[in-house]
């Protein structure tokens, strides 16, 4: 019966796995914005190719 | 013509400008679409049409952007190839806005990376300082209507890091329950697993393991996740207050203590299940009630509105930007159009058409003329102006207002709330139940005394009484939130249910900011003289003109033969021989005395005095019903800045004897909301211009009316949308029900306290009995406030 340890062990390294994610992303500030990317996932490449030019646009400042 | 929509912003058109087969309102909208169209990004009107948003771009306006300290100051990131900049875009509103702020580097490839916060409308851009500055980014976004809000608070306020210890504590407190709650199934299912009765063997073989693991994972739990009730508790004690959180903190020590000590005696598993889920649910019942407005400030004072730089004029004549907080007294500023004055000053020369309404909510422009004095605050409409400083920034008007303690104070310690003063009572309660039962039990049967004390302060924690307010208070304010009813906290709702004085700026707070009538007084016009008139307003350019132009009547508009404008006089214009003067009253010619304290418009045809447009506010609507209702459990009194030309409409409007007041400056609002409340009057604050923030910070509530909630309101407690103004008083008593519905909940978690502490007292507590009441009284209570109030929010419009 002492594979109960193993099974304690192997549960319980794995819910840490999951608790170090979790901890990390919120550290990375996943959770700071949770409207924008629900957004962002939908946009595609989806520029409109007329003309291949692209040339940096300069406007007048003063 | 009318049904013309704008392609690039979906205004109706005037003019109509008509461009690749599209219509525009203006060039403004054509441009932006060209820029969009030529560089692959008119994908952005596919994406929600109509969606852009008219420039308007004042050369000149961002030039102190080019100044190397203000840049090193704005930007988070500065190296000699990297700007990272994170730039506040209020007309942040749909997915095309996200689109193409997104892919800012196909308009200026020296962008490397931009990317949005949409709750929080700002934009990180990453960019090459040695391709592109600051500058041209920021122009880049204004020439493509999306102009960033730059202001002094940007320079002086280095943003802080947002908090996020609660989630993480969150986390460690649900991860421990989860995992501890998995490790107590063998004892929930075999409860008489003694040695001595049997019970399954292999499960009393390694008993020992599954509860030091338990241990071990609730150690985290009581000294990380539950650390704040702890200093809490502490700091109420040491202030000598019973708060709710003695009690918790209590609870919370004596379960760990108590299931310790049963683990390593072997008397039985220990409670460790309860006390990770209750600081879980509490924890969880704090997060609830952590709504946040992140594109609203509450804090604002000021800063938020005053510019970074202006340009200051030397002696020999040369322009040069200079710091805000550098002016000095005998500088000579230029002041731009629709720049904002940041210091008291003397006019020197141009033609000055001050908007005041950032300081008082006055939308009719102030005419200055030169040597006149002109106040922080103003911002100028009408071309260039040059002026004399007289003060420094600090010690201007307006700003002095602000070195008032009253701005240095917290609120929220002052104030005692609801929970807290239950609390107290609650806790007295559970102490004397605990040693009149422990006693007892001394007597009758030492050897459970213990178990029966700890077991009474383990079950009477008062975990339901602790959930009902955050949960309740937290759904009320996502509630106001939908309604554009934005709250401060949740214990501004606690306080809005104990006004019981409630004062209203005048200007701009119950009379709207924009629309304004003007009424005739005078000699009826013949039609030959209304339609010169209009012609002639029509050539000025003079915002009292423009206004009194858009009001008239529809008319043909005839060719002047000649027309003159006199500065800070009044315009003359004629057609056929027929001559017109518009403007002040000495101008005019009007040999009666000025005796209406109103703006008015003075008109006389061919030198014959006709009459005047006296300008009047104009009302919210439903005003006079608001006040009617709300004047009968409410003290209602007018606090307002203005000259008393508005008195008797005034009085027509609300109830009889409303006490009104006027002439009041920032300071005297400020010690009339204050002489109120050591009358112990609980007073409620509604404001909107920068000169009542003083009011607004003292009162116990302070409300800031808004026409457009994400540019301006002055530092207050909540923000009321404009547009529902009248449903406040409805609001009002919403947070009264609210309280209402927290005392019954507090009512049903006594009863759970009830049959827990029947089970403490007789010395019958079970881990499993505590396991299930905790949770199910906890999840009782979060139910019924969540229903409850949205019951209530379903009510309110």
């Amino acid at each position: 019966m002492s594979v109960i340890y193993m099974l304690l062990a192997i549960s319980i390294v794995v819910a840490i796995i999951f608790f170090v994610a979790f901890i990390y992303s919120v550290k990375n500030g996943q959770y700071d914005d949770s409207y924008t990317p629900s957004v962002r996932m939908l946009f595609e490449d989806e520029l409109v190719e007329k003309s291949p030019k692209n040339k940096e646009q300069t406007y007048p400042t003063k | 013509m009318a049904s013309k929509k704008c392609y690039h912003c979906n205004d109706d058109c005037k003019v109509l400008i008509h461009f690749d087969e599209k219509d525009f309102c203006c060039n403004g909208c054509k441009t932006v679409y060209e820029i969009f169209s030529s560089n692959d990004l008119s994908y952005y009107y596919d994406l929600q049409s109509g969606a852009g948003s008219t420039p308007n771009i004042i050369e000149g306006k961002f030039d102190f952007l080019e100044a190397t300290e203000i840049v090193e100051k704005l930007t988070e990131f500065n190296d000699k190839n990297l700007q990272i900049v994170n730039l506040y875009i209020p007309k942040i509103h749909c997915s095309s806005c996200i689109w193409v702020l997104e892919n800012l580097n196909k308009l200026a490839p020296s962008i490397t990376n931009s990317q949005v916060n949409f709750p929080n409308k700002t934009v990180r851009i990453s960019y090459n300082p040695t391709k592109t500055t600051l500058k041209n980014v920021v122009v880049l976004l204004a020439h493509i209507g999306y102009e960033p809000y730059i202001s002094l608070d940007d320079v002086d306020n280095k943003k802080k890091s947002t908090d996020r210890s609660l989630i993480y504590k969150l986390g460690v407190a649900g991860f421990a329950f989860g995992n501890v709650m998995f490790l107590s199934f063998p004892e929930y299912f075999d409860l008489s697993s003694s040695k001595s009765s049997g019970g399954e063997f292999w499960l009393n073989q390694y008993q020992t393991i599954f509860r030091w693991l338990m241990f071990i994972f609730s150690l985290p739990v009581v000294f990380y996740a539950g650390r704040d009730y702890f200093i809490a508790a502490y700091q109420g004690l040491r202030s000598k207050l019973l708060n709710i959180d003695v009690p918790i903190a209590l609870g919370i020590l004596v379960l760990f203590i108590r299931s310790t000590l049963e683990i390593i005696f072997d008397w039985g598993p220990g409670f460790f299940d309860s006390l990770t889920g209750l600081v879980f649910f509490l924890l969880l019942g704090k997060f609830f009630q952590q709504k946040t407005y992140s594109f609203l400030s509450f804090e604002r004072d000021y800063k938020s509105y005053f510019p970074i730089a202006v340009t200051k004029i030397l002696s020999d004549n040369t322009e040069k930007t200079i710091q805000v907080h550098d002016i000095k007294k005998g500088d000579r500023l230029l002041i731009r159009n629709e720049e904002l004055i940041p210091v008291d000053a003397i006019l020197i020369s141009g033609n000055a058409t001050i908007d005041y309404s950032f300081v008082t909510g006055e939308s009719e422009p102030v005419i200055k003329n030169s040597g006149d004095k002109v106040f922080a605050g103003g911002k100028q409409l009408n071309g260039v102006i040059e002026i004399d400083v007289l003060k420094s920034v600090s010690q201007s008007y307006l700003t002095q207002l602000w070195s008032n303690a009253v701005f240095q104070e917290d609120k929220s310690s002052k104030f005692q709330t609801l929970t807290d003063s239950i609390g107290k009572r609650f806790t007295t309660f559970v102490l004397s139940i605990a040693f009149i039962a422990t006693l007892f039990w001394l007597f009758y049967d030492p050897s459970k005394a213990l178990n029966v004390f700890t077991a009474v302060l383990i079950i009477a924690c008062p975990c339901a009484i602790a959930l009902a307010s955050p949960f309740t208070l937290g759904n009320m304010l996502r509630i106001y939130g939908r309604k554009k009813f934005y709250l401060k906290d949740t214990q501004t709702i606690e306080q809005l249910a104990q006004i019981d004085t409630a004062i209203f700026d005048k200007t701009g707070t119950i009379t709207t900011a924009k629309k304004s009538t003007a009424v005739y007084e005078g000699i009826t016009l013949t039609d030959e003289e209304e339609l010169l008139l209009k012609s002639t307003l029509r050539a000025s350019n003079h915002p009292l003109s423009r206004s009194l132009y858009n009001m008239l009547a529809e008319n043909d508009i005839a060719t002047l033969d000649d027309y003159e404008e006199h500065l800070g006089k009044g315009i003359v214009g004629s057609i056929n021989n027929q001559k017109i003067k518009i403007g002040s009253a000495n101008y005019v010619g009007n040999t009666v005395a000025e005796t209406d304290k109103n703006t008015s418009v003075y008109i006389s045809t061919n030198d014959a005095y006709k009459g005047c447009y006296v300008f009047k506010n104009e009302y919210r609507e439903g005003i006079s019903d608001f006040f009617k209702a709300m004047s009968e459990t409410i003290q209602v009194a007018i606090l307002s800045g203005d000259n008393e030309g508005e008195k008797s409409r005034l009085e027509a409007l609300l109830p009889k004897l409303t006490p009104l007041y006027f002439n009041q400056k920032p300071e005297d609002k400020l010690s009339f909301i204050k002489s109120l409340q050591d009358q112990n009057k609980k007073v409620l604050m509604v404001g909107d211009g920068l000169n009542d923030a003083g009011a607004l910070a003292q009162s116990n509530v302070g409300i800031a009316i808004s026409e457009n909630v994400t540019i301006f309101s002055p530092a207050c407690d909540a923000i009321l949308d404009a547009t529902k103004f009248k449903e406040l008083y409805n609001y009002i008593i919403a947070s009264k029900k609210a309280m209402k519905i927290i005392k019954w909940s507090f009512m049903l978690s006594l009863l759970y306290n009830v049959v827990g502490l029947y089970f403490a007292i007789t010395g019958q507590l079970e881990p499993v009995i505590a396991a299930i009441l905790m949770p199910l009284s906890s999840i009782s209570i979060v139910v019924f406030t969540t229903v409850s109030t949205n019951i209530l929010g379903k009510k309110l419009r």
